[in-house]
């Protein structure tokens, strides 16, 4: 009976072919797979992804339903790259969904992407679009090609279309995404703050939601291995990213303080600086 | 949880829970050893640290098996030198005993990592003599009797802290190994390290884990852990961690029955949670109870009696 109900038994891996590539941009694509169990992943949870042979990666979930799922990957190391030469019918393996999710709010909602950390926000923009009285989004990245889904995203704001900030001024504005946000928050008055991107750009919108006191979540990233809470890689303060997280709420945030934005476990388990 | 029930006494170590922590999981940082603790653990034993910084493997490391999963993480630490800072935070931190674990290419290394440790505050250090996945140490010295007592001998001249050694099943007389380890002055042994496997996935036709060898552990191996603390109980005196698979109360008392006196939980701090020590102590406390017994310790090896 222990056996047969083995509780992560329903999460072997699994392997599937990939049924679709979208170029969202030069260096970002977003791949679409068959699978039953990631098809119905929640906003803010993620998969292992298996590249065969080459090696095991957490990607956020950028959509599920109707027993397909999708992530966004930039070719950034081995494993990306090698999975922006694979084409369409090539094996993948998959394990997941893991992790927690976003909460759904109402009210009036702010989402601060950074890059491909944009994924998990637009696939909550969507599951809160029909509940919510004002979504506003604010999406940063180093330059234009980085800047992913600016059409969908303005689709889903409800006055105005999103703010797009580039570091290099290529398009939007020539700034992080971090620095509208002030005069957004002075301007209008918001219910919560979802966030998710470079560690850092977390952290300064969690100094801002702290000084302001407004609830915040954040979607983290680390090093991950197991991806089921067993091997510890992806500790952050009492956490494990891969179970406890990857979405953690203000007062969490306040307790990992200390690393937030600032270090985290390298691969031979030593803190390497952010 | 404190309960004169469950207390044990093992190789001079005071544990207020018979469960510890298994090495391998979680375990680089103070804090999590300290999430455990609060969990219910006894004592903690830490990952694995040898004389230099290791990454470990490429993922995947860890694939899951029916029953169990095998793991080829390949013992990434930072090092000693590093992993003291860590190990005297984690001393201050911990209400439990602090057990680290130790590995090396050579029983001079496992005498200088466990010297460093003891200094950095370790309660004991647990000998990896067992890892199945890393060429050159592990169960490399763990399968051979002679460097076995090299390593345990120049291990306790060199600590004055209890010295366990984690024992392989990837032999073939496991009592020959236990005997090695006692002649030598080991305190205590962990029975048993995990089981070597292989996974294979059958559509792209490849072994799963990059290492492709690795090692199995939860429920499947279970008889198998028991059977090897039932032999090495009846073989040696020294005080027994039983470890391989357990998950409630109910595998703990079998693990008992069979003559460990504590038991060590690792892959079920992944299939449950970190709290899965105190559901074990739980259960363990109210199984003494209904039978009549004062301590976990009067049940130990009891199904040696006839």
């Amino acid at each position: 009976m222990k056996l047969s109900g083995y509780a992560t038994k329903i999460n072997t891996l699994r392997t599937t072919a990939i049924v679709g590539i979208k170029d969202e941009s030069p260096t970002v694509k977003t791949y679409t797979l068959q699978d039953d169990l990631c098809s119905k992943a929640k906003p803010g949870q993620f998969l292992m992804l298996w590249i065969p042979g080459i090696d095991e990666i957490p990607l956020s979930i950028l959509n599920g339903g109707n027993g397909q799922v999708q992530f966004s990957v930039k070719a950034v190391g081995d494993a990306t790259r090698h999975l922006h030469d694979m084409q369409i019918g090539d094996l993948l393996g998959v394990r997941g969904p893991f992790g927690n999710s976003f909460t759904e709010t109402r009210g009036r909602v702010l989402l601060v992407g950074g890059g491909t950390g944009t994924a998990p926000l637009l696939f909550l923009a969507k599951r809160l679009a029909a509940k919510i009285d004002r979504l506003s989004f604010v999406v940063g990245a180093k330059t234009r090609k980085e800047l992913v889904f600016l059409e969908e995203l303005d689709a889903m704001c409800t006055d105005e279309s999103a703010i797009a900030t580039t570091e290099d001024g290529s398009y939007g504005l020539h700034c992080l995404a971090t620095e509208p946000l002030e005069s957004l928050l002075d301007k209008q008055k918001f219910n919560m703050i979802y966030a998710c991107g470079p560690e850092r750009m977390v952290r300064k919108i969690f100094d801002i939601a702290e000084k302001r006191k407004l609830p915040m979540e954040a979607s983290l990233e680390r090093l991950m291995r197991c991806g089921i809470g067993l091997c510890g890689s992806c500790m952050i303060g009492k956490y494990r990213v891969c179970k406890d997280g990857p979405v953690f709420k203000m007062a969490q945030l306040s307790e990992i303080k200390n690393e937030l934005g600032i270090s985290k476990l390298g691969f031979d388990g030593s803190r390497i600086d952010i | 949880m404190s309960n004169s029930l469950l207390t044990v006494n093992i190789a001079g170590m005071n544990l207020g829970s018979p469960t510890a922590l298994a090495s391998g999981i979680l375990g680089y940082t103070a804090e999590s050893l300290r999430l455990v603790a609060e969990g219910g653990a006894g004592a903690v034993v830490t990952k694995s640290v040898g004389v230099a910084p290791r990454p470990g493997y490429p993922n995947p490391t860890v694939v899951q098996a029916d029953s169990g999963l095998i793991n080829a993480v390949g013992l990434p630490n930072p090092g000693i030198d590093f992993y003291v800072e860590e190990l005297t935070y984690a001393k201050s931190l911990l209400p439990v005993p602090l057990i680290v674990s130790v590995f090396g290419y050579t029983a001079e290394e496992y005498a200088l990592v466990s010297k460093k440790a003891v200094e950095a505050g370790a309660d004991a250090v647990e000998l990896n003599v067992s890892c199945p996945h890393v060429k050159y140490t592990g169960s490399e010295i763990g399968q051979n009797p002679k460097l076995l007592t090299d390593v345990v001998c120049k291990v306790k001249a060199a600590v004055q802290k209890p010295v366990i050694v984690k024992l392989s099943p990837n032999v073939t007389d496991i009592t020959e190994l236990a005997k090695a380890a006692e002649n030598a002055g080991a305190d205590a042994l962990t029975v048993i390290n995990t089981v070597r496997a292989v996974a294979i996935n059958v559509e792209t036709q490849r072994a799963v884990l990059s290492n492709i060898r690795g090692g199995l552990s939860g429920p499947a191996i279970k008889p198998i852990a028991l059977r090897c603390v039932y032999d090495v109980f009846e073989a040696v005196k020294l005080p027994i961690f039983g470890c391989g698979g357990i998950t409630d109360w109910r595998d703990a008392v079998e693990f008992f029955l069979a003559g460990a006196s504590a038991v060590q939980v690792g892959t079920a701090v992944g299939s449950e949670d970190p709290t899965v020590f105190q559901a074990i102590n739980r259960g363990v406390a109210s199984y003494l109870k209904r039978k009549a017994y004062g301590s976990v310790n009067e049940i130990v090896g009891l199904c040696h009696q006839d």
